[in-house]
């Protein structure tokens, strides 16, 4: 592999590896606090994306707007959707709550089939994402430049938010002990609620980028970035945030460079990350960052 | 301060608390003594709002608190220190205090009262920026004990302070209850250890399997046959 191709290739799996770490991140923060695989999350993902997409050709608005209130936008839907669907199975069996998850997941799809249609949409990036940029003797796409960029401004405030605010306090406490967290003080189903607003604005965030990345946009799109985002937050150690970003770039490189290093295994790019997930999940299950959990007596 | 009345609590078909009624008075100490088993936590968890109530009721400074959540329950003046310390263990000390005082937005009285606290339990000055989960088991029921305070409550339950403590800590957890309780805040506890309770408390409730069975004034219990023989082990 010649100099130019292999900077075109960490470029590119390194965005690509930032929008698993965006998404991973959604993925985390919801388990850690509830114990549940939000697997509607690769949908809130696609919704984001079209958010955007309408805003952006339906209304007219300018680019940056669009994203932000697209953004916004879904952020909402996560909440909506933890009101409805989740809040009502909090007190049953795990199990539900998981079933529960699937449910939305698969509405989230259909609905989208069934309102904008299955054919994929065009969606238009702006000018700074498709302008190329030379590094040394390689040229490589805005994209790759400003997706990395982005997604680590990004999880820098959600770090913030976690580790420096009283909400950030409240969802680590949550984490622990959602009974004790009430003792408290703390209203827990808004804790919850912030939490799929953060992990649902992120997932859009994504979204967003990811179809600028790949400009095409259709119902079915956040399934396999859903699920190698996943991939990613179980090989980072689920619940963990900065597992999660170390999972979704390792991915995303690990997803580029065996295509790039070895072009004959191409069609098995999805193959080799979830061969990885069942590494992981055989050999160090709680994930590279992922703890056991020791009770003090 | 607070009135129980006929409280009734079932665990799916067990009928955990059938019929508890139980009063604590403005700035005494009640305690709650009793086997495993008897349905003291119980009771504390139904005060707080952690489990329903089936029927009976809960009046807090004359409202009626029955069937509220617990985050309602604890800005209205409660504080728990919970059985098993319950220490957010991912969290520094400094944290797990500010967590305590998390309804509060008065930036100075939390401050001053972190100041309070720490004089409570100077050994949690020491380790302030500490994960809570590193520290020793009487450190973390001091942790909780403190947590608790950082609300500023009016009446603080406490769910076996003692538990797991050397003798020697459990004395340092009293004699701050000790001081906690002449500042003015009413206290309500739950021990096993039924002797240093009753020493604190002004009025004790004795329960057994979901019931009370005996209640009167600390000193009267601790002369009490049944209770030396059942509890204090004599």
């Amino acid at each position: 592999m010649s100099l130019e191709t292999f900077i075109q290739q960490l470029a590119n799996g390194v965005s690509l590896g930032s929008l698993y770490a965006l998404i991973a991140i959604g993925y985390t923060m919801v388990y850690g606090i509830l114990r549940l695989i939000n697997f509607a999350h690769s949908d809130i993902f696609m919704v984001g994306a079209y958010f955007a997409f309408f805003l952006i050709t339906v209304f007219h608005l300018p680019w940056l707007l669009s994203a932000v209130l697209a953004i916004a936008l879904t952020a909402c839907v996560g909440m909506a959707i933890d009101r409805i669907a989740y809040r009502p199975v909090r007190n049953a069996p795990r199990i539900s709550a998981l079933i529960t998850a699937v449910g939305v997941s698969f509405f989230l799809e259909n609905l989208g089939l069934v309102t904008v249609g299955a054919r994929p949409k065009p969606f238009e990036r702006p000018e700074l994402m498709a302008r190329v940029v030379r590094i040394g003797p390689a040229a490589i796409s805005g994209v790759s430049i400003w997706v990395p960029i982005l997604s680590v401004g990004l999880v820098a405030i959600l770090l913030y938010v976690v580790y420096r605010t009283r909400l950030g306090m409240a969802m680590r406490s949550v984490a622990t002990d959602i009974d004790t967290t009430r003792l408290m003080g703390v209203n827990v189903d808004t804790v919850i609620s912030y939490t799929f607003a953060i992990g649902s604005a992120l997932a859009a965030a994504g979204g967003i980028m990811w179809a600028c990345k790949y400009p095409q946009i259709n119902p079915l799109m956040g399934i396999y970035p859903g699920w190698k985002a996943f991939t990613a937050a179980v090989i980072g150690g689920i619940g963990n945030i900065t597992g999660a970003m170390i999972g979704g770039f390792l991915i995303g490189l690990i997803e580029i460079m065996a295509v790039a290093v070895f072009p004959a295994l191409s069609g098995y790019r999805d193959g080799i990350i979830f061969g990885l997930l069942l590494v992981f999940l055989l050999v160090r299950p709680t994930g590279i960052l992922g703890e056991t959990l020791k009770e003090k007596v | 301060m607070l009135k129980v009345r006929d409280l009734h609590v079932y665990y799916g078909g067990i009928h955990a608390l059938k019929g508890i009624s139980l009063d604590v008075p403005e700035g005494e100490i009640a305690t709650l003594i009793g086997a495993n088993g008897a349905g003291k936590t119980t009771t504390l968890r139904a005060i707080t709002g952690l489990v329903k109530a089936r029927r009976g009721s809960i009046e807090l400074e004359g409202r009626d608190i029955t069937h509220w959540p617990a985050h309602e329950v604890v800005r209205n003046g409660v504080a728990m220190a919970p059985e098993g310390r319950k220490i957010f263990r991912n969290l520094t000390v400094m944290e797990n205090l500010l967590m305590g005082a998390y309804p509060r937005k008065d930036t100075a009285g939390i401050k001053k009262d972190l100041d309070w606290v720490t004089s409570l339990f100077p050994r949690l000055k020491e380790r302030f920026s500490q994960k809570g989960g590193t520290l020793s088991g009487g450190e973390q029921q001091m942790l909780a004990v403190g947590r608790a305070l950082m609300s500023k409550p009016r009446l603080l339950c406490l769910d076996e302070p003692s538990l797991g403590l050397a003798p020697v800590l459990m004395a340092e957890v009293y004699r701050g209850l000790a001081k906690i309780h002449n500042e003015g805040c009413t206290i309500l506890l739950i021990e096993q250890n039924a002797r240093a309770a009753l020493k604190l408390a002004n009025y004790g409730y004795v329960m057994e399997t979901g019931v009370i069975v005996l209640e009167g004034k600390g000193s009267d219990l601790l002369e009490n046959e049944d209770v030396r023989k059942a509890y204090l082990g004599e």
